[in-house]
């Protein structure tokens, strides 16, 4: 077993979200939480767990989005409860552009 | 069979440029359809994500010498599926040259794969149209009664077809749109998260024991993914490895975890390291994976419409090899077939569209999805992921550390081993004639 701390590199969240390819839509977010029906049914807590880019913090009892980050996915509106999230993707032309795959 | 009086502009539009809807749209374009190809990315591939290896034996059906084109990573001749614990691990190691030709699987990194396959659609003719998202469908009343599709809208642009294809991904808004696709409960649903890491060349074949053209693909369970249903990924490309972990959401939840959490745990594994060291990631992603297996697909096809690859949940999670691809390329060649046939028949209605599903049943798409029909349940039972491989490496720890003590028999040694491990014989016996029947 080789051994310590993790030999690859970058190793946070927005390190690694730095080396992607992004065009971001600033006129229009493709991501829209009701702050009301996320609290009440739990969802707030588990977008947040799911998501893997962090899209999704909570402060002060509100969900933030962070809609920049979106790997689109779609993993966090498959855990949500209806209506507590609108996740579309992202316009034609804007979001993350995968040069790898 | 459209009930719009302008009339169509295309026989067919085909929504998403990935695996299913190029090939679909190539073999289309070859018997003369007039086809679009709609793809919300600037290029094809650049919104596709894959574990990364594609069992490509199907594609030699439409490209036969795909091998030799394709952008293809490296040829897999060695499998090994380990049970990584927390400080040992214990692996199965399967190799064989024999695999490499003719070629099984081969890893591929998506957004240089892609590209390829849309432009072969294209040079058939289809017209590929990148950069568009498609919003909605264009429905209207059949003459059943049913709903029709009768083209799609992308912002103020409305494209009507005689038929559309659905091969927009696995959260198939489309498919959702006309209630072909239902929410899907979250054992039926994992959510793959991926780096890629640039690595030499050298490295790569020196740490993973290939060469040439020659790749691995390590599938990893247990500690990895800190006891979660699921499991990790390495696989060779040519000059970077691909690695992460696919994680079943119901089980995610529970745990109290994050993905990211675990995905860092997994890449920090010392388990790994002899792999992955030195390694830097050039991409970071993540893809949401269908793993409900035959009892997720739904219907496949309605009046104007089908609805192709992983948008029909046609995935495999068998615990040994995730496939998505394959089987994606699987409905695409039935349903370009059924499409070719029922616009030479003048009837794209549901019935007239129906000898897609009866390929599909015929093919070995939904053969392999009813085979490994019983492989979710098997894999939801989480002593998988944990304790079995504590057992196991358990065990080999007495037999292979010789301390200068007296040697027991293995079998009082597996027995020792076993009341050690929170596993009961009770259990050992329904997992293993259950993984039996799964597998």
């Amino acid at each position: 077993m080789g051994g310590g701390a993790s030999t690859v590199k970058p190793t946070t969240v927005p390190e690694r979200l730095a080396v992607n390819s992004f065009r971001v839509d600033e006129e229009e977010s493709h991501i829209v939480v009701d702050q009301e029906l996320c609290r009440t049914t739990g969802s707030g807590a588990a977008i947040i767990a799911v998501c893997p880019a962090g899209v999704y913090s909570e402060q002060d009892g509100l969900i933030l989005v962070d809609h920049a980050a979106c790997l689109e996915c779609g993993t966090c509106l498959a855990v949500a409860a209806p209506g507590a999230l609108t996740w579309r993707y992202p316009r034609g032309g804007f979001g993350v552009s995968f040069r790898e795959g | 069979m459209t009930s719009d009086a302008a009339g169509p502009d295309f026989d067919v539009v085909v929504v998403g440029a990935g695996i299913a809807g190029s090939v679909t749209a190539y073999r289309l374009a070859e018997r003369g359809l007039s086809v679009v190809l709609i793809e919300r990315g600037d290029v094809p591939g650049s919104k596709n994500l894959s574990g990364g290896v594609l069992y490509g034996r199907v594609l030699e059906t439409v490209f036969p010498h795909y091998l030799n084109e394709a952008p293809v990573e490296r040829r897999i001749t060695r499998h090994v599926t380990t049970f990584l614990n927390a400080d040992s691990a214990v692996s199965l190691d399967y190799s064989a040259d024999g695999l490499a030709e003719p070629g099984n699987a081969v890893t591929v990194l998506r957004a240089k794969f892609d590209p390829w396959l849309a432009g072969k659609a294209e040079e058939a003719g289809a017209f590929l149209m990148p950069g568009v998202r498609v919003d909605s469908l264009l429905t209207g009343p059949g003459l059943d009664g049913a709903t029709t599709v009768v083209g799609v809208r992308a912002g103020d642009d409305e494209l009507r077809a005689r038929v559309v294809v659905a091969a927009d991904g696995v959260n198939s808004f489309l498919a959702s749109s006309v209630g072909l696709r239902q929410k899907q409960p979250t054992n039926h649903l994992a959510v793959g998260v991926k780096a890629v890491i640039r690595l030499p060349r050298a490295d790569i074949e020196s740490r993973f024991g290939v060469s040439g053209d020659r790749g691995a693909a390590h599938a990893i369970v247990g500690d990895c993914t800190l006891g979660i249903g699921g499991g990790g990924f390495i696989y060779t490309n040519t000059e970077s490895l691909s690695l992460g972990v696919v994680l079943r959401l119901d089980d995610l939840l529970r745990s109290g975890h994050t993905a990211i959490e675990v995905f860092e745990h997994f890449t920090q594994h010392p388990g790994l390291q002899q792999y992955l060291h030195g390694g830097e990631l050039i991409e970071y992603g993540s893809h949401l994976v269908a793993e409900g297996g035959y009892p997720m697909v739904g219907e496949v096809a309605m009046n104007g419409m089908l609805v192709a690859g992983e948008s029909a949940g046609l995935a495999i999670n068998s615990g040994l090899t995730v496939r998505g691809m394959d089987l994606a390329i699987g409905s695409a060649i039935a349903a370009s077939d059924a499409v070719v046939e029922a616009v030479a028949a003048g009837d794209t209605s549901k019935a007239g569209l129906a000898g897609y599903r009866r390929r599909l049943d015929e093919s070995f798409v939904m053969q392999d999805m009813r085979t490994s029909a019983r492989a979710p349940k098997f894999l939801e039972r989480n002593r998988m992921y944990g304790p079995y491989g504590e057992l196991i490496a358990d065990v080999l720890q007495n037999a292979f550390s010789l301390d200068g003590t007296p040697r027991e028999h293995l079998l009082n040694v597996a027995r020792h081993a076993l009341r050690r491990s929170p596993l009961t014989l009770r259990q050992l016996i329904s997992d293993g004639w259950a993984g039996v029947r799964a597998l």
